[in-house]
This record gives C-alpha cells, structure tokens and sequence, in this order.
C-alpha cells in the first residue's frame, strides 16, 4: 500500500503536454551533424498542466515549513520569509543578464552597494564581498584571503584551530583553502579562552576560526583577549557569523579584532531556505584583508556604479558573475524594512525569546552548559529514559518540527533550540506544553516515542537500506 | 514592527519569568565598552508602500528591458512556463529547511528524487546530485572529486572553457596540490587541438575538462576526447554551461565521458542578474560515493511505504569533517526543485521543441550572415544557440555600442575576457526569439 503521490515518471502517458510553446518559425535546417545529436528523451514525463499542478499540490501538503508552523533549528535561524520581499526580487525590471552594460544594470549595482554598506555598518567591517553563494563557501572564501594575505606576509602557515563545537563546514573549509585543521577543546563552560588557546597558539597558527556566539548559544566573552593573543602571534581571527542574529545592533565583530567573518543571508536577514538553499554567504573582512577580497568587486564612481574585475592580490573568482543577486535584494528589503529602529529588536527579541524556552525547560531537561545563553539554548539527553531521536520525532506527531539534534557533538544527545525572534510567546507557551508531554510520555510510556511518528505521512524511513542499496533516480521497470 | 510578534505586555511577563530587571541583563556577557554601538548612520525603517516605491526605483535605474538581447556566455534567457513561477513560489517548497526530517519533508524529497532522476536522462549518466552552488563551482567539484578519485595531480582544461569557470577552478585549487595546464583551441575547427591534448595527458593526469558547447559556441568532439583521456586512464570530464543543449545534442554519457557538471539556470531560472542559478553534476556510478553535496535515495518507512530520505551523508562535512568530499552545506534546492518542475511541465515534447528552436534560430542567422562583408561567423557549422561573428571593420565592442543605440544588444564582446579577440562577438539565440527578431539583428549588423 503506498499514499505517497505517484512519481512524475508514473504519471506520464504518451502524447500528453504540459507546455504551450510553438515550433520554431525558422526553417528546419539544422547545423549540427547528425551523429553530435541526441537521441530521443525516452522515458521523460509527458503530463498535462493540470495533472502538474496537483502533481506538485500533492507534494507541498507534505511538507513541513515556516509558512506551516514553528522551527525551533538551533543555528539554523529559521525565521519568518518576508512576502514583500518575494515580490520584490520577482520584479522583471532586477532580471538583468549580469553581462549587461553597467549603465544599462546601475539599480542592480545600487542594491549591491547598499547592502555592503548595511553589512558593514552592522559588523564594524571595512569591507564585504556578496559573491559566496553560501555559509559554507563565505567560509572557504575567508579562509583564501586568511591564507593569501599571510603568504604576502611571508608564510601562508600550517594550521587552522577550530573548537570541538564548531559547525563540519569549518574544517572542511579550512581543508580546501590548504590548511590542517587543528581541533582544540572548549572549556568547561563550553566557550574558548586564552587558557583554551595559549597551549595551540605556535608560530604554525594561521587563524582561529570562532563561531560566536558559539553553537551553544554562548558569547565568547574573552573574544577581545583571544583577538589579542592571535595577532601577537602574528595570526587571524576569523569568525563564523552563523548566529549573527544575536548580535545584531548589540556588538560589532569588527569593534572586537575580528579580521575575517561570513554571514548567512538566509539566516540572519530572513530569505527562504528553500528547503537547502539558495543561501548566500557575504564575507567581511577588517581593512588589512581588503585587497584580497573576490572579484568582481562593485564601487561608487561619482553618482553611479561601476565594476572591478581584476586585482592581481585579490584571491580571485570565487563564483559565476555576481553571487547569489535575487537573495541579495531579499536581505536588502529586510533590512530596509527594519530600519535603524528596529535592527538591534531583532537580536533582543531572539535573546529573550531563547531564554524564555530556557527558564521554562530547564526544570525537565538537563542543561550541561550553564552559561547566559543568546539566541539558542543546548540541552542533552542525559538522565531521560528515551533518545533525543525519539523526542524529535514525538514532536513531530504534535506538528511541531524539531529543534536541531545531536549537535553540537560536545553535548550528549544535544537539543539545539533556537525559537529567533519571529515567534510569539502563544507559539512558544504552545511549543513548551507540547514539549511537556512529550517528556511525561517519555516517562510513563517510552515505546510510544521510540515508534514515533505515527501522525505524519510516513514513518521512520529506513536509513541503512537507503545507504547500502542507493536508489538515486527512477527507472523504468524498478520502482519499488 | 510587523515582523516582531512580541507585545511589550508579553516581553514584561516573559523577563519576569526569565528574572531579569531589563533585556540588557542578557547582553552582560558581550564587553561592556563594545555593546550597543550607533546605528545612527543606518537608514530608517521603510513602511511596505515605501519599500515597494525604493525597490521599483532601483528597477527605474535599470534600463536594459527594452533591448532586444542576444546575450549568453553562460546565462540564458529561456521561456519559463507560468505554472513554474506559480508552483515554485508555494511557501511549502520555499521556506522549509534542509529536508534531515524525512518524516515532514517527503514533498522536498521527492521533487528532488524526480530532478536528480530527469538531469540523469538528459546527461546520459547514472547519478545526479541535489544540487551545486552554480556552473562555475560544479567545474571546481569536478576538479577536486577527479583528482580525489584518481589520486592523481594533474588536471588539463581546454582552452575553450568559459572563461570566468576556469577562474573560479583557479581559485578553488590555489592551495591545494593540482597542477592545472591549458589545451589549446585548434583555431579552424574551434575545437580542442587534439594533438596538444594528446602532447600534454600523462600518466598523472586525473582528468580532461572540457565544455561542449564551448565558449566559442563549436560542440565538441567528446567521444574523441573522452577515448583520448581514458588511454592514460584519465577521467573524460563535460562542462556543460548551457543546459538546453542536452535535449539536443548527443548525452555526454552516450559520448563516453565519466561526469558532466555545469548550469542549468536555462531550466526555468530567471536571468536574475547573475543569480542563483543551478550547479549540476552528474556521473557514472563508480563516483557515487564520491559526489560532493547532497543525494536523495528511495527507502522504505516502518510501515513498508516507499519514501525518500537524504542518503550517503558519510560522504559531507557534518560527519567527516575536514575528511569530507566537499565543504559545501546549503546549496541550490529551491533552484533544483524549480528546474524539476519546469523539466517536468515542459516535458519531452516541450523540451525538445525549446531546445530545437533554440539551435534552428542560431543556423537561421548563421546561414543568413552567409556572405556578408561586414561581419562573418566564424564557426559555420556544430555550434548549438551560440554564433561566434567577427566584425570585419572596427572594434565588437564599438560595433556593439552602435547596435545599442538601435535597441539591440548584439552578444558578449570576447575583449571582456582575451584582450586578443577584439573584433569578435558572442551571439545566443533561443526558442524567445522569432524570424523576425533575427531579421533585425541582421538588418542592424549590415551588409
């Protein structure tokens, strides 16, 4: 029995069409010769337009989303998706060929501009590139211009320190800009110090990479002394800007000797996830590191807007044309509908909204870091009858999506809530009471969250036979 | 503020259950002397209606819509179906996160199973991925997952490549063991020089890249080429930067090659001034656990229903580290699902018709430019929407800046990337032009 909706493959019948588009009215004399074409699309879908459109109907009713309800993903930063702000970067008059003359795209350049602007205004930065198509790649990106400009310096060095709660995108990022990644312990309190530094920082040392406020929701307090202590040694502070939210209008990572920081558009400034991206990942670095920024570079020139495409100590292209453009005009509509008076709101709104869910929850949940938490709150497991899977997966039966689990790795069974300041304390009271009983469920009958979720429109799916046997596409005959 | 839901009422209640006397109480721990800087210099806040005039003069301050284009190189302007934009711009597709709750995200899930399952039809190959940041990065994978998968160091690109993807290729290995040497481009036949790629593959290289159609519109030789990599077991690698052309021209699978990688933007993607477009890679099955970024697999629930998870994450960065395939995270899903359901409403007539038009308006114009003493085409023939024209007096860039002033923008100037080629321009054609539009081009280009 199966009440999953059909895969567009079995929908299709010979002879349908789902598109009105006529032939060419060119004469049909191809250029190309015969054996360079393709043979026939076997097996392509050929469905008509209102079987499409329930086609996809279909799909939607079964997925979860922020339009749908509460995502309390630590670290993630799932907040509310402007509406306006789809329209806006919808508009024909932005759909530029980002070949177009510049006098031809000067509003397109404006909004880059603007957003820079904005982008350092809020971190104390002396620059940004837009072009990181996402956190991941603004990482990497920071991490070219860490290394080219210690090479300009004489030594590109060796290691890159990384806390054990950082994000997998740090190393990984680290990796490919030619650096071994060096793991360093957090403190009993989870946080980074000079005590936690001073034993790793050897004349080998590029850069730490901090991720502040860390992913247990602490601010690194002693970020200024470990700032200090990094550029005695002659190396780099680079700062995973993930959870930027807190901060936003509180501090400026450029004020506390932060030289190079990525930020995520699609968390911080509110564009869709869209189920995994398009994010966009801009990069800011302090006046040191200017000249190695990406190009192209966007600057004013009198009343408009021109373009830098080369720049032999920059690192290079990091990406196609612009970076991640109609994500860009989303953050800049954001932005501009905060304004001033609402900027530092947001990140105080996100603070009390997390510490709330913390007051509340700490009475039934082991909390392993006690320090003051910011925008999230990290609990563990520890001393329940039932996994954190089984908890997540119970909440998903109140229609609640789960907090982010088992991260960071330095909690046992982590809980990693984020509510971000889009949610009202009704959702939150609400999430807090479905949170409730589901740890007295946990209690009285611990099977029920182990065989959780029965509500949704599937049950735990079989990982392991995913993994073993991948099935990655349909194909005619093996359907399963 | 309306995207603030908190009352002032509730921010009372809920510090008093926090303890604390002001919100400022959980800033203690940020120093003292850096909290709460000006932000005197921000602009204010914007009601809708004023933000919906600043935007629609930022849209005034563009002034390319009324042209007729025939620009490409590497971004394409393609009919998109109304039921795309209506569908795609559903929140359920739009504001969910990275689908790691199966249970919740089936609709993500297999809009994405049908995506990566159609890219494999049309590249001939066996696997797709969820997704890449862009065409530019895909080439930068595929660089990074042949020489992983060879152990080798050695990488040729054809000279022929897209300028600004060899760039970011560049940027991505700067630091990294990989030797990257250029092939040169025969000149007549505007194809990879085969005796230069047979002069520079060595035993240590890992992989040929090449992009077909290249840059200079020519459809390659793959099969030659992919025989010629695979003589010194070589990875036979096909960048693709106009994705249309694989409804028409031969799969690169079918051509022998082992991945092709590049943008699929033209699948249902606006121009959007550069982005986000739509990296893609595909490949044969022996690299399948060596892709980079995400893969949706088939499975089964408890119950025995067929669903879909994302599948092989021993290969990412969340659980390996700096041992994973690829750094990347987030990536393009929101681009795939669209490029799916447009694949999918398209369909096989539609697609092949696009594609057809697409190739009939360039040969169209290459065959009227037949004999013109003002500008020639430079590849007659095996070029797929893309016409490389040399203007015979002058500059293409000032021959363009005269097309300009008659509505039109004539092509790419290649001076933007080989100061050399200055008197050539790079022309793309699609299924939204018609006679008559090329009639124009042609009228405006000149005897």
């Amino acid at each position: 029995m199966n009440t999953l909706p059909k895969l567009i493959f079995e929908l299709s019948r010979e002879g349908k069409i789902g598109v009105g588009l006529n032939e060419a009215d060119v004469p049909d004399e191809p250029a190309v010769d015969r054996e360079l074409q393709r043979r026939e699309l076997a097996d392509f879908p050929q469905v008509s337009e209102v079987e499409i459109v329930r086609h996809y109907m279909a799909l939607a009713k079964l997925n979860y989303s922020v339009d749908a309800g509460f995502y309390p993903l630590g670290s993630c930063t799932m907040k509310y998706n402007p509406k306006i702000n789809e329209k806006l970067a919808a508009a024909e008059e932005l759909q530029a060929h980002p070949y177009a003359p510049h006098d031809l795209v000067q509003g397109n350049l404006e909004i880059l501009a603007r957003l820079e602007e904005w982008l350092q205004e809020l971190t104390g930065l002396a620059g940004f590139t837009l072009a990181p198509a996402a956190g991941a790649h603004g990482e990497f990106t920071g991490m070219l211009m860490v290394r080219k400009h210690l090479e300009e310096k004489g030594d590109p060095r060796k290691l890159v320190l990384i806390p054990d709660s950082a994000h997998g995108t740090n190393p990984a990022s680290a990796h490919f800009a030619g650096y071994e990644v060096k793991e360093i312990a957090s403190s009993p309190q989870g946080t980074i110090g000079l005590a936690e530094l001073r034993p790793h920082l050897t004349p080998e040392v590029a850069a730490l990479m901090m991720t502040n406020p860390n992913t247990l929701g602490i601010f690194e307090s002693d970020i200024m002394a470990v700032a200090d202590a990094l550029h005695a040694n002659g190396s780099l502070l680079y700062m995973d800007g993930a959870n930027l939210n807190a901060l936003l209008g509180a501090v400026r990572p450029g004020d506390l000797g932060v030289d190079v920081m990525h930020i995520n558009l699609h968390k911080t400034f509110s564009t869709p996830h869209g189920g995994g991206g398009p994010g966009s990942g801009p990069v800011g670095v302090a006046a040191h590191l200017l000249p190695h920024l990406p190009v192209p570079r966007v600057r004013r020139e009198g009343k408009g807007f021109d373009v830098v495409y080369d720049d032999p100590r920059s690192i290079g292209r990091v990406k196609n044309f612009y970076g991640q453009f109609l994500v860009i005009v989303r953050a800049l509509a954001y932005l501009m509908s905060l304004g001033r008076e609402n900027v530092r709101r947001v990140a105080e709104d996100a603070v009390l909204n997390a510490n709330y869910v913390r007051k509340r929850l700490e009475k039934h949940l082991d909390l392993p870091y006690k320090g003051p938490s910011l925008h999230e709150v990290v609990f563990s497991d520890s001393g329940l009858p039932v996994r954190t899977l089984d908890i997540a997966k119970r909440l998903l039966d109140y229609g609640i999506h789960p907090f982010t689990i088992y991260f960071p790795l330095i909690v046992h069974g982590a809980m990693m809530i984020e509510p971000t300041e889009s949610e009202s304390k009704e959702t939150l009271d609400e999430f807090i009471a479905v949170m409730e009983t589901v740890l007295r469920e946990a209690r009285e009958d611990p099977e029920l969250l182990r065989r959780a979720p029965t509500r949704t429109p599937v049950r735990r799916l079989d990982e392991t036979l995913a993994a073993r046997k991948p099935v990655l596409r349909w194909r005619r005959g093996e359907s399963l | 503020m309306r995207y603030l839901p908190l009352t002032d009422a509730e921010r009372e209640e809920m510090k008093r259950v926090i303890g604390i006397a002001q919100v400022s109480d959980l800033f203690t721990c940020i120093p003292s002397g850096q909290c709460r800087p000006p932000l005197d210099k921000l602009p204010k806040a914007l009601s809708e209606p004023e933000l919906t005039a600043l935007f629609r003069e930022f849209g005034r301050r563009n002034s390319f819509s009324g042209y007729l284009s025939f620009l490409g190189a590497g971004a394409y302007s393609h009919f998109i179906p109304e039921v795309v934009t209506y569908l795609s711009a559903k929140g359920e597709f739009l504001t969910p996160y990275t689908p790691y709750q199966p249970e919740v995200s089936q609709g993500s899930l297999q809009a994405i199973f049908e995506y990566q399952t159609m890219m494999a039809m049309l590249t001939g190959l066996d696997v797709a991925n969820a997704s890449l940041y862009d065409g530019a990065t895909a080439a930068a994978e595929a660089v990074l997952l042949a020489t992983r998968r060879s152990g080798r160091g050695r990488v040729l690109l054809a000279g022929s490549l897209h300028p600004e993807y060899a760039a970011v290729i560049r940027t991505y290995v700067q630091n990294l063991p990989i030797e990257m040497v250029t092939v040169a481009v025969d000149e007549a036949s505007g194809r990879v020089d085969a005796a230069d790629l047979e002069a520079k593959l060595d035993d240590g290289t890992a992989a040929v890249l090449f992009q077909s159609p290249n840059f200079l519109g020519v459809v390659e030789d793959g099969p030659a080429i992919a025989v010629a990599a695979h003589g010194r077991k070589a990875y036979a690698v096909q960048v693709v930067a106009e994705a249309m052309s694989l409804a028409y021209l031969a799969a690169p699978g079918d051509a022998g090659v082992d991945m092709a990688v590049g943008e699929a933007q033209s699948f249902g993607l606006t121009l959007g001034f550069g982005g986000p477009y739509l990296g893609f890679i595909a490949v044969r099955e022996e690299f399948m656990r060596q892709l980079p970024g995400r893969l949706v697999g088939q499975t089964r629930d408890l119950d025995g229903k067929r669903g879909y998870v994302l599948t092989l994450s021993t290969r990412e960065q969340h659980i390996k580290r700096e041992k994973a395939t690829s750094n990347i995270c987030s990536n393009e899903a929101w681009c795939a699902m669209r490029a799916g359901m447009y694949l999918a409403v398209m369909g096989r007539a539609g697609l092949t018709r696009a594609a057809r038009a697409c190739h009939l308006n360039a040969a169209y114009f290459a065959r009227a430019a037949a004999g013109k003493r003002s500008f020639r085409v430079v590849y007659e023939r095996n070029f797929f929407n893309e016409v490389l024209i040399e203007v015979m007096k002058g500059s293409a860039s000032d021959r363009a800046a005269e097309l300009r002033k008659q509505g039109i923008l004539a092509g790419v100037p290649m001076a933007w990337f080989d100061a050399r080629q200055k008197d050539r321009l790079l022309l793309a054609f699609s299924e939204v032009h018609d006679r008559a539009a090329i009639d124009r081009l042609l009228d405006a280009l000149g005897e």
